[in-house]
């Protein structure tokens, strides 16, 4: 009954080839086939943004993202934000010290829009990154560090002052 | 000596930034079945046949088991200790699968699969036959005669009844010149929320079974697993990775007694339950909804001469955590606001709803709704001012609970709102919003709460710590304490540090994985209990390691075992603190002693027989557009006394999580159940309305640090605390605003019109017609 089919994609800069079952969601795709685990699942619906990677480098919801539209893209997980070295990034750094960590399990997610909204190199407001970042639940933190650690990585980007 | 008391990055921080940290499903083995679980589609009934027949033709269908399967026996699954009296066990009234459906939702059948879509397929051909009985979903229609039976031996379905007397009501309320204010409070079933569901999976191995699973409370999953097989409880292990939140809904056993049955139904196979986000809302636990009914008379300087405390609380379908919970809410009642003459009721009662649990806060966002509301109207009506009416009536400076023996040691209630009122500007403001007129209308009002850090003596509290002297000179340290994303390991680090004497937080390693097979007994994540009560196990297994260090240092160094102690990491001589040997060198020169060789560990359980009062308060500032019943918190200040901070932006980061939770308790969320069916209506994520980043002011944390005295490192309860005032802050800030005072959560649109409607604020032209 279930049907395959071949795609080729970039996963985190790697070209890969792979045969997918045609129901299969990105995410199955990859956590099952390429262990990437920092893709997590909260819903399996598109709610609460714990799946969520870069797909040609917008936010999408992996759960709800079927694994054969994946032919041809460039998908980045979070997983892509750590260098050879284990060096990582100033958004990770900055999650790490503003405390927006909690439990965890949204920050991937988290970590990937915060990834798209710096790399518009643009300068928001604190109500539009709150605009930008409401696709994603968190019970832990109240959101108040997530924020912040967006906001200022964002300014510091941009050589403009953090208070 | 600084470790404790400074904002360390926590111990996990770069694993969980990365995205490398381990949960139960990242450590799945391959080749794991699939079980998937029948629910029930009625709310209450007898399932009188099961046709598995069209599931098990299914290609990838192992095994189907039904409710005539499962072993008959009824056990508890309560996160609690343990109790060796029988009179003060968790009620057993859980079967694995059951052919008396309580819930709609209920466990009816599993199917066992080889991939999730097959098992699911198989669940969907399931057919179920069932007797539908009458049910009840109203906890007081529940205990009505005639109402609908859940459980034999329960009378009026009433789990159970307690009370508190005090003096004399009936004669107090006789006092002339006395003022009755009155109400009936009525608080929501609401939902843990974590973000990651909960799920487990099981296997055996030489004839034991091991289950790996998403829980608070590690070592009571483990009895409870035991329990529920009917096997010893040596035969079952339980291992806990990192876990995706928790909040109380995975302090209680949940799908690991199933699962674990499921892997002995197919030949001890790895089998996983892996909970969908639908069923997390209905078939794990949920909050208490409680009714209270207060009635407060007051003299006219607002004193209370007598107050009637009414508690009805929603067990749904089975006992879980059952009494407790409304028990601790009542309980609070003659200590938050004291009065001489009391009359305390409270039931626990059984309906057909999703069965009720722990949940942050356990009972206390409920008694706090309740209380600070009925209080705001006691304040009203004496013409006084809220804050000023609570600075007069609050629990006062050295009040000593008879029961717990807890004594509030500061003035802490008071200092709370003091700081929590300067930081808001609640006199200018309450003076500014007093001229608002119109359709937007601005309010402040504040909240406070009553807590307990642990469970002593309603329970045991017992704490077992390990420490590793390593060859390196760090520590390795385990505990039965758990790490469910509320930063624990990471306090745990500082404080065994500082114990020991070691230079950072860092030079130990705190095994946040436990695994029943080798970690001390320690009873898990549950009450606020965690940091105060490994405080006295790390402090007494520290001073063991210590020991055993001077004793080996003593045989290279030659320095009086009495004249030593450990300082940044190395041994030193007291006073003027002259390095004898490092803990590395000491570590390895007796590990590697061919004549006298020693690993240096230590050991130690410590039974904690006391307990400490966590007082705070919230401000809330709001709008309130009330055409469109709409509440916007426009500003909010959470204020705490939990003692001494071990690391502060962990706490002020906890305490941001629970403001948003009582956030979401105040204004949008709630369980709801199809009147006629008692079908649950909402149980995702879309539709539940959990609080986002837009529907939140910025988060004010704020402190008294008062050190508590009977604490190892002064600190005491901030887990569930933050959840407690927030819902009532607000309440009472729409009260200030628009002069109506709400009895029910959430303060939703909903109920907002309902409430302006009755006020004479808005006019429905419809209704009028």
């Amino acid at each position: 009954m279930a049907q395959y089919k071949l795609i080729h994609c970039t996963i985190n800069g790697k070209e890969v080839e792979k045969m997918v079952d045609v129901r299969a969601s990105l995410t199955d795709l990859l956590r099952n086939d390429f262990h990437l685990t920092s893709v997590k699942k909260g819903c399996e619906v598109g709610e609460c943004g714990a799946c969520n990677v870069l797909i040609d480098g917008e936010a999408f919801n992996s759960c709800i993202y079927l694994a054969a539209w994946a032919d041809g893209k460039h998908i980045r997980t979070l997983e892509s934000l750590t260098g050879p070295g284990g060096e990582i990034s100033d958004i990770q750094q900055a999650f790490m010290e503003e405390t927006a960590i909690q439990c965890g399990f949204c920050t991937p997610g988290f970590i990937m829009t915060a990834v798209e909204i710096l790399e518009t190199k643009k300068l928001y407001t604190r109500d539009e990154l709150r605009k930008l970042l409401s696709g994603h639940l968190c019970r832990c933190t109240g959101y108040e560090n997530i924020l912040n650690a967006v906001e200022k990585t964002m300014k510091r980007r941009l050589g403009v002052p953090v208070e | 000596m600084s470790i404790v008391g400074k904002s360390e990055i926590r111990v996990d921080a770069f694993d969980k930034a990365t995205g490398r940290t381990k949960y139960y499903e990242d450590r799945m083995p391959a080749g794991a079945l699939y079980a998937r679980i029948k629910h029930s589609e009625i709310a209450h009934g007898f399932v009188k046949s099961v046709d598995t027949s069209e599931a098990e033709k299914i290609k990838g269908v192992v095994k189907v088991l039904t409710c005539f399967d499962a072993p008959e026996i009824d056990f508890p699954t309560a996160g609690h200790p343990w109790s060796m009296d029988p009179g003060h066990q968790d009620v057993a009234d859980r079967r694995l699968l059951n052919t008396h459906v309580r819930y709609y939702g209920d466990d009816v059948a599993v199917v066992i699969a080889e991939d999730e879509v097959s098992a699911v397929q198989g669940v969907r051909a399931i057919k179920v036959e069932y007797e539908a009985l009458p049910f009840v979903l109203d906890v007081q229609k529940a205990m009505e005669d005639g109402a609908p039976q859940l459980h034999e031996g329960y009378p009026n379905n009433i789990l159970k009844h307690t009370s508190v007397r005090k003096g004399d009501y009936a004669a107090a309320i006789r006092e002339p010149g006395l003022k009755k204010v009155e109400g009936w409070y009525d608080t929501p079933t609401v939902q843990h929320c974590h973000i990651e569901n909960h799920g487990c999976f099981a296997y055996e191995e030489n004839g034991r079974i091991t289950v790996v699973s998403s829980t608070q409370i590690p070592h009571i999953v483990c009895r409870v697993v035991g329990q529920a097989l009917g096997r010893p409880w040596a035969d079952v292990q339980v291992i806990k990775p990192y876990i995706g939140g928790g909040f109380g809904n995975k302090q209680d056993a949940l799908y690991e007694p199933l699962c674990a049955w499921c892997s002995t139904q197919v030949g001890g196979r790895p089998v996983r339950i892996d909970c969908s986000r639908e069923e997390t809302f209905v078939s794990n636990r949920v909050r208490h909804a409680i009714r209270f009914h207060i009635v407060s008379w007051i003299r006219p300087d607002g004193s209370m001469a007598a107050r009637k405390v009414d508690l009805y609380s929603n067990q749904g379908a089975y006992a879980s955590h059952g009494h407790s919970i409304v028990a601790k809410a009542m309980g609070s009642f003659p200590q938050l606001y004291p009065c001489d003459n009391m009359e305390c009721d409270a039931y626990t009662v059984y309906t057909n709803i999703p069965a009720a649990g722990a949940m942050r806060g356990y009972g206390m966002p409920q008694a706090s709704f309740a209380n600070d509301s009925n209080i705001e109207e006691c304040a009203h009506a004496v013409g006084m001012d809220p804050v000023e009416y609570r600075n007069r009536y609050i629990m006062p400076l050295g009040f000593e609970d008879g029961f717990s023996k807890n004594v509030n040691y500061y003035d802490s209630h008071r200092e709370c709102l003091e700081k929590g009122k300067e930081l808001i500007g609640y006199d200018e403001k309450i003076r500014e919003f007093a001229k608002d007129t119109g359709d937007i209308r601005r309010g402040i009002g504040c909240a406070s709460f009553w807590y307990n850090t642990a469970v002593w003596p309603i329970a045991l509290e017992t704490s077992s710590n390990r420490m590793l002297l390593n060859l390196d000179g760090t520590v390795t340290m385990q505990c039965g304490e758990t790490e469910i994303g509320q930063g624990a390991d990471t306090a745990f680090a500082q404080m065994a540090a500082e114990a020991i004497g070691l230079k950072s937080y860092k030079d130990v390693r705190v095994v946040s994985c436990q695994d029943t097979d080798t970690t001390p007994t320690g009873l898990g994540a549950y009450a606020s209990r965690q940091t105060y009560v490994a405080g006295f196990s790390i402090r007494q297994t520290a001073e063991i390691l210590r020991n055993k260090i001077f004793a080996y240092a003593e045989k290279l160094t030659r320095q009086s075992v009495g004249n030593m102690d450990v300082r940044d990491g190395n041994v030193v001589r007291k006073n003027d603190v002259k390095v004898l040997i490092s803990l590395s060198e000491l570590a390895m020169t007796a590990q590697y002693n061919p004549a006298d060789s020693e690993h240096i560990t230590a050991e130690s359980t410590f039974t904690i027989k006391n307990n400490a009062y966590s007082f705070g308060c919230t401000f809330a500032e709001v709008e309130v557009d009330i055409p469109m019943c709409k509440v916007t918190v426009k500003n909010i200040v959470n204020v705490h006394d939990c003692g001494n901070l071990i690391n502060p932006a962990l706490a002020e980061a906890q305490v941001h999580g629970g403001m948003s939770m009582a956030i979401g308790y105040g204004l949008s969320e709630q369980l709801l159940f199809d009147q006629k069916t008692g079908r649950p209506l909402n149980n995702n994520l879309l539709d539940y309305k959990l609080s986002t980043v837009m529907d939140h002011p910025d988060l004010e944390a704020a402190f008294v640090e008062n050190p508590e005295p009977t604490s190892v490192f002064g600190t005491k309860a901030l887990g569930e605390p933050p959840a407690c005032s927030g819902a009532p802050a607000i309440r009472n800030a729409i009260y200030n605003a628009t002069g109506v005072a709400l009895h029910k959560l959430p303060m939703n649109p909903h109920n907002l019109f309902a409430a302006f409607t009755e006020a004479g604020l808005i006019h429905d032209s419809w209704q009028e017609g």
